[in-house]
């Protein structure tokens, strides 16, 4: 993105407490309009990073500016410019869907009616406008992701941070969530998360970092990631439990990239699975069930880190 | 349908200027409607105990249990009868309730359960905003409950002098100069178990011997001096000399010192463990 503006920059950005670092020396750029992912697995850094772009949570050392302001020293001027959508709901269950709406937009200094007005068209985008009237607490967990969401969105921010947007959800409601964040995208709402899934990863994503322990181990989009530190396409075979280990020694010498021996598969960075599949079968090695698919950000991720996200 | 949900750029107009965001009093009080809102679904309850408690204290305690003081003689009372010494005592007592009740349960629920401090947190208000907010919200519910409880006591003829009027204020007071500290203590919990200590050890032996049902002077020599310290016996006393009439300008103005210091004193405590808890 050459002629966009950088909203976000960070430089040796560190958060330490007491004697753990959460967050070790990272450095990015966010630029206007674009998507940008955090993805790591869970105590990666990811969070803290987030509380800081947020600004309540003061960095140990190095540089933040956000919307060309210090994170610091201007961070009230900054959050009234940003939506947050927590990664755990903070919503006032006692109230209505509306009255929490209300109350956040009051934060901002809205007048009511524009309050009103917003709320309708948000709870309309994310399709709760029927649950208006309805106190938070039943509603699920699907439901209110978005209520929040529209909650982010009441001061019609400039960049809106999602921390884990989708954990926890059931998988239809993931999908309807993902849906409006990519609504959200086309929009042009500059969109920065993180996340443990790498499927939303690729499916929001314009580009991201691959966080591990604190650090940035790789940047880049979705493809670039992959083409860098993966092979089109990946060879995952199954064994019986008791084959498991003898099946992996006899695989050795079969022409792959590289070769990951996981508890429960084993996986074959190839060019073309299909041809190393003959390969495998040809060193009289039948495997109980193979695949051949592409590489994803989980390839990525465990080529980088030697762990797997989710783990 | 929602293709024009969020603009992607905010008008300028709405972009909140420098001098706005400086107004603390302006924060607070948007912090104040959190509170609002959520008190709009429980005002009625809150009426019916301000109303009631003085009510049934007044007629239990200064009729019934004032019949038998009064036939004993009232000279250590200061020949007012036992229901005019009782009732500013827990008029101001009340307001040490409703101090507790205000910065207790609801900051642990906003910071803990609810996480609505959290949520607010990420908005242009800052710690400190919420705190004002929320003592903002604890000065209304501390005026609306001693307004009743004076009308309540001039009803029950308790009342001797016009300038009771003047212990509303006091009793706002007084309520801070437990509320603010009390909610500096608060936002750093993460259980209430330590609330079920503050009202056993704190609020009921406070309750019992500062001066509301008896003089202190009734109290042995040696404890006195504790009684002196707390708060609430400067309440208490400087409730009564409104109601009774007897205030003279010098040790009023004691009073009001002790409680504004300490009121003062919880304040920028509380600030600095709001932000200390908000900002990690």
């Amino acid at each position: 993105m050459p002629d966009s503006e950088v909203l976000i920059h960070a430089r040796d950005l560190t958060k330490r407490f007491g004697d753990f670092t959460a967050v070790d020396g990272i450095g990015f750029e966010l630029h206007r309009g674009e998507a940008f992912g955090f993805l790591g697995p869970n105590g990666a850094g990811k969070s803290s990073t987030m509380r800081m772009i947020g600004c309540v949570s003061p960095p140990t050392s190095g540089e933040l500016t956000i919307l060309g302001m210090d994170s610091v020293r201007q961070g009230q001027r900054i959050r009234a410019r940003l939506g947050v959508v927590p990664q755990e709901d903070t919503l006032d269950v006692e109230l209505t869907v509306r009255e929490n709406l209300l109350i956040y937009g009051r934060y901002f200094g809205l007048p009511r009616d524009v309050i009103t007005e917003r709320t309708t068209r948000l709870l309309e985008f994310v399709q709760l406008t029927e649950r208006a009237e309805d106190q938070v607490e039943p509603l699920s967990g699907g439901m209110k992701r978005r209520l929040t969401i529209a909650r982010s969105l009441v001061n019609e921010p400039e960049i809106l941070l999602l921390d884990e947007p989708t954990t926890g959800l059931d998988p239809q409601a993931r999908h309807v969530v993902w849906d409006r964040l990519f609504r959200l995208k086309q929009q042009g709402v500059t969109l920065v998360l993180t996340t443990h899934y790498m499927d939303e990863a690729e499916q929001l994503c314009d580009r991201l970092v691959v966080m591990d322990a604190g650090q940035i181990a790789a940047e880049g989009s979705p493809r670039e990631l992959i083409e860098a530190y993966s092979t089109p396409e990946v060879l995952e075979l199954r064994f019986h439990p008791t084959e498991h280990d003898q099946a992996a020694e006899k695989l050795a010498d079969v022409p792959a990239d590289r070769m990951e021996i996981l508890a429960d598969r084993v996986l074959l960075y190839v060019p073309d699975g299909d041809r190393a599949l003959a390969a495998v079968r040809a060193r009289g090695v039948e495997p109980l069930t193979s695949l051949v698919r592409r590489s994803t950000l989980e390839d990525v991720f465990l080529r980088l880190t030697g762990r797997r996200l989710e783990d | 349908m929602a293709a024009t949900a969020v603009p992607a750029r905010r008008r300028g107009s709405e972009r909140p200027g420098p001098a706005r965001l400086g107004a603390s009093w302006t924060m607070a009080v948007r912090a104040l409607n959190f509170w609002l809102v959520n008190y709009r679904r429980t005002w009625r309850g809150t009426i019916y105990s301000s109303v009631a408690h003085p009510i049934l204290y007044l007629s239990a305690m200064g009729l019934g249990l004032g019949v038998l003081v009064d036939q004993h003689g009232t000279a250590s009372l200061g020949h007012v009868s036992y229901l005019a010494f009782l009732a500013p005592g827990l008029l101001a007592a009340g307001a040490l309730q409703t101090a507790m009740g205000e910065s207790t349960y609801p900051v642990l629920a906003s910071v803990k359960w609810l996480k609505t401090y959290q949520a607010a947190a990420a908005t242009p208000l800052r710690p400190s905003d919420l705190l004002h907010g929320h003592l903002l919200f604890t000065v209304m519910r501390l005026t609306m409950n001693s307004a009743i409880f004076v009308i309540v006591m001039s009803a029950f003829g308790a009342v001797q002098s016009a300038w009771v009027i003047f212990a509303i204020p006091v009793c706002v007071l007084t309520g801070l100069a437990f509320a603010a500290p009390i909610e500096a203590f608060a936002i750093t919990r993460d259980k209430d178990s330590s609330f079920a200590m503050l009202y056993r050890f704190g609020l009921i032996p406070l309750f019992l011997f500062s001066g509301t049902f008896f003089p202190v002077t009734q109290l042995p020599a040696w404890i006195r001096p504790l009684a002196y310290v707390t708060p609430l016996w400067h309440g208490v006393a400087l409730c009564r000399s409104l109601s009774l009439g007897t205030a003279d300008p010098l040790g009023a103005l004691g009073h009001v010192a002790y409680l504004a210091a300490l009121a003062l004193a919880g304040v920028l405590v509380a600030q600095r463990n709001y932000r200390r808890r908000l900002y990690v």
